[in-house]
Parts: C-alpha cells; sequence; structure tokens
C-alpha cells in the first residue's frame, strides 16, 4: 500500500526556474541578428567571385572580424533555442528527445567554434 | 503496471480533434511554417559558413577548392536559398517583434504583415543577386 501523498511525486518536477529566459534569449539574439544578418549578406555579396588575398584580406579586417564574432555568437545562440524549440514539439520520446537537444547543443557548438577559430587564425594572420 | 487493469492501454475510437490536413490554408499559417522551415534550413547551413571560413583559414588550394563547390549550380542554388531564406526569416522576425509589442493583431493586419513579409524578402533577394550579377559579372 502506498502511504506517500501525490506530493511527493510531483515535487521537483515542477518549474525549471528559468522562466522566459529562452524566450528572452530568442528575442534578444534575434534583435541582433537583424543588423548582423544583414551584414552577413552584405559581406558575402562583396566577396563573390573574389580570390583568396581578397577574402583573407577583408575577413582580416578587424571591424569586419568583429562583426563576423559577434554573428557567430549571437547567430549560434538564436539557432540552439530555436531548434530546441523544434525538438521539442516534434520529438515524444524522452530519451531521444533528450538525445536530440543535445546534439543541437553540440551542433551549435561545433559551427560557433569552427567560426571563431577561423576568423581568430586569419585575423591574427597565422 | 495499475495502467494494465485501468483500460487505459485500449482507447476509446473517439474522434480525434483535427489535423493539418483539416484547416484552410491561411497566409499566416503559411508564413508560420515557412519561418520555421526557413529557420530550419538557415541552422544547417551555418554549417556552409563554418566551412567556407574554415578553408580561408586552412589554405589558398582548399579556398579554392570550397569556392568551386559554391560556383557549381547546385552551389549557386544553395546560395540563392540561403539569402532568401535568411531574409525570409529576418522579415518574420520583424513581424514577430510586432506581435511581441503588443501590435498588428487585427485579422486583416496579420494577412497584410505576413504578405509584405514575404514580398520584401523576395524583392531583397533579387536585388541583392542583381547587384551580385550586375557588379562581378557572373553570379
Amino acid at each position: 500500500m502506498n502511504m506517500r501523498t501525490p506530493l511527493k511525486t510531483a515535487r521537483n518536477l515542477g518549474s525549471a526556474k528559468e522562466g522566459a529566459d529562452h524566450f528572452w534569449k530568442q528575442r534578444v539574439t534575434g534583435v541582433a541578428n537583424v543588423a548582423l544578418g544583414l551584414f552577413l549578406v552584405w559581406l558575402i555579396a562583396s566577396l563573390v567571385g573574389a580570390d583568396y588575398a581578397t577574402v583573407k584580406a577583408k575577413l582580416a579586417n578587424p571591424v569586419i572580424a568583429l562583426a563576423l564574432l559577434a554573428l557567430v555568437v549571437s547567430g549560434t545562440l538564436h539557432m540552439r533555442l530555436g531548434m530546441q524549440t523544434i525538438i521539442e514539439d516534434y520529438v515524444h520520446g524522452e530519451a531521444a528527445k533528450i538525445v536530440c537537444v543535445m546534439l543541437n547543443t553540440f551542433f551549435a557548438t561545433a559551427v560557433a567554434l569552427a567560426c571563431t577559430f577561423a576568423v581568430l587564425k586569419i585575423s591574427f594572420g597565422a | 503496471m495499475a495502467d494494465a487493469h485501468s483500460g487505459r492501454g485500449a482507447r476509446a475510437a473517439r474522434p480525434l480533434s483535427p489535423h493539418l490536413q483539416i484547416y484552410t490554408m491561411t497566409v499566416s499559417m503559411a508564413s508560420s511554417i515557412i519561418h520555421r522551415i526557413t529557420g530550419a534550413a538557415l541552422y544547417f547551413g551555418s554549417a556552409l559558413l563554418a566551412w567556407w571560413l574554415i578553408s580561408a583559414a586552412i589554405s589558398p588550394a582548399y579556398f579554392d577548392y570550397v569556392a568551386s563547390w559554391f560556383q557549381t549550380w547546385p552551389g549557386k542554388f544553395v546560395m540563392l536559398g540561403y539569402t532568401w531564406a535568411l531574409l525570409h526569416h529576418m522579415m518574420g522576425g520583424l513581424r514577430h517583434f510586432t506581435w511581441d509589442l503588443g501590435y498588428g493583431y487585427e485579422l486583416a493586419t496579420i494577412d497584410k504583415l505576413c504578405w509584405a513579409s514575404a514580398a520584401i524578402s523576395l524583392t531583397a533577394t533579387a536585388l541583392v543577386w542583381y547587384y551580385v550579377a550586375t557588379n562581378y559579372g557572373s553570379v
């Protein structure tokens, strides 16, 4: 016979104490991405067909490198949150959901690190 | 375990709530779906940006190899699609900011905002590619 009250099983399964954190970060990075996304379109459009030396010189420009780094940080945070929402909407199995959310974090982090490393390497002229 | 005897396992054939195909497609519904699809496309497309940046950090030869992929017709198609996806998702985002701030909830306004974001993203994409084509000869 189970003498435990229902409260026992409900405890610690409530709010994750994150509140509107996900929502708000999605908005903040979204606002930043409007400007940074337009910057990316301009950057790529201005480098169509350009040779290696031209591309490298442009990416090494401090202003462009900084804007790219800002885009990488804001963009990968935004896309990670967005894909997490998609996963939570469509993947219902608990184990599969946890795996997908984890892979999502790995992918976003890998893209962020690769881009950051590349921009820094080009900037510092190695 | 208790569920095995509670009758919950065998579901009665009750009516289900309507699925996607029941609803008439509205522009706001299409916009919502496209916003999600473009978001997912941008997500995976970000790997291409990483690939391109890494190639520029590796060597001139590898950069030329990666650049040659973007010069192929499939490569150009992906770039065109990426431009549109980015601009469309951006316009969708601006539309959502409008709603987040509490404006534009009249039904007619919702439809107008959705059509406008589609029109602006398509026009902007065309302008960007026109600019590229005219300034750099070959796209």
